[in-house]
């Protein structure tokens, strides 16, 4: 089957700040993410667990798109910018996907 | 009543025990737990019930006298922020970033703190004013900016959407609508809708109180080790100060004694949900761990089983 090197963004972030990255996905035309919930977790502020918390300051949400390579630098500046001083992680890896035309930027997507 | 029976009634309600019983399950490491959406969706009931509750009594309350109280509900949200601000920086060694966060949140409100003290002004016959429910929906917001300008910051790039995102969180929007629902309809929707804002009402507080417990119990579990007493005493000092000040400010306006009570309760309670969520968005570098273990895990508790019971007792005291 032909498949089709793309880089999968995946962000794991503060719940609070979820709204503005989803804006800044839209606003750059992103075909398309999954955000799930992270139940529980441990980073450079402690141990953290969703479960006990009274509201969204202490969870954190994972964040997945999977995007165009040309795309990359344009996409990580703009996540960047809203991130670089929130709790949370940033990674990017390769995947073969095998529907290319899934994930083609749209010019501005529905929100 | 003086402040010993008080003490002793509000002690031994069945609400505060609950909270207690749910504050030694954490600290024992229990692993006793409500389902993240069966306490969610207690926590609309408890806002929409008391929403509801103060707009249906609202018929009997003077419109100046209501005017007032939330002018002076919106000095105290903004002033507060800068004395908690002046003695934190003066007595610890907190980054100004932080110090200016914990301040927002003693600004704001506990909306659960009201509730609770709603209801036990309740069960000692000191009932408040209808309209001290939108008293404390509107002591929501002005801490955020007090403490964003401590911080040096201005509203800068999203101060639009964060203004909105505080103004129409979930807990305002349904606090101010079953209000207003509940001042349409009066003494008559009131009476058709008892059983489930009125008969129940303190069943489901006690449920709520228990997750309330488990929580606090457990932010005090994870930080409060961690954290300078300097800082910790902060959130037994402050909610003092707030409440003296709230019944400065409720005599001037003349207050009567429950009504004033619940102005002092919203003075001394410190906010855990809105202003946490505001300042990861305003305010990042900020520790969110110390502020929240401050308001969650020492204040909430020492209001709601010492603070409340000395407030009314200060009130009647004051104003009676």
């Amino acid at each position: 089957m032909q498949t089709t090197l793309k880089k999968r963004l995946e962000i794991v972030i503060e719940a609070p700040v979820i709204d503005r990255l989803r804006r800044v996905l839209d606003d750059k035309g992103v075909s398309g993410y999954t955000i799930i919930p992270a139940v529980a977790g441990r980073g450079r502020h402690g141990r953290w667990n969703r479960e006990g918390e009274i509201s969204d300051t202490g969870r954190m949400m994972v964040l997945f798109a999977i995007i165009d390579p040309s795309e990359l630098d344009d996409m990580l500046a703009a996540v960047y910018a809203v991130l670089s001083r929130q709790i949370g992680i940033v990674s990017v890896s390769d995947v073969q996907v095998v529907r290319d035309d899934h994930f083609r930027r749209t010019s501005r997507a529905d929100t | 009543m003086d402040v010993f029976d008080l003490a002793a009634a509000n002690l031994i309600s069945p609400p505060i025990l609950f909270f207690l019983l749910g504050l030694m399950a954490a600290l024992v490491r229990s692993d006793l737990a409500i389902p993240e959406a069966v306490a969610k969706g207690i926590s609309i009931y408890l806002v929409m019930a008391i929403g509801f509750k103060g707009g249906a009594e609202m018929a009997a309350s003077p419109l100046v006298a209501a005017a007032l109280a939330i002018v002076a509900g919106i000095v105290l949200s903004a002033a507060l922020p800068f004395i908690s601000f002046g003695a934190l920086r003066a007595t610890s060694r907190l980054p100004r970033v932080d110090a200016a966060a914990i301040a927002a949140h003693y600004g704001s409100i506990s909306i659960v703190t009201f509730i609770a003290a709603s209801d036990a002004g309740m069960a000692m016959g000191l009932a408040a004013a209808g309209f001290m429910v939108a008293v404390a929906a509107a002591m929501e917001a002005p801490a955020i900016f007090s403490g964003l300008a401590l911080a040096g910051r201005r509203e800068g790039e999203g101060g639009g959407t964060m203004i909105r995102e505080i103004a129409f969180n979930g807990s305002i929007v349904l606090l101010i609508g079953a209000f207003a629902i509940g001042w349409a309809t009066g003494e008559r929707g009131m009476a058709m809708v008892q059983p489930f804002f009125g008969d129940i009402f303190r069943g489901v507080l006690c449920l709520f109180l228990l997750d309330m417990g488990l929580v606090a119990g457990r932010g005090l579990r994870r930080s409060a080790g961690k954290l300078d007493w300097r800082v910790l005493v902060h959130g037994l000092y402050m909610p003092l100060i707030g409440a003296a000040l709230g019944l400065g400010l409720a005599a001037l306006i003349g207050l009567e004694p429950g009504s004033a009570a619940l102005l002092m309760t919203l003075a001394a309670s410190a906010s855990y949900i809105a202003v946490p969520a505001a300042m990861r968005l305003a305010l990042p570098e900020a520790d969110p761990s110390v502020s929240l273990t401050l308001s969650l895990g020492i204040t909430f508790p020492f209001n709601l089983v010492f603070g409340i019971p000395i407030y009314f007792a200060a009130a009647q005291w004051a104003l009676g």
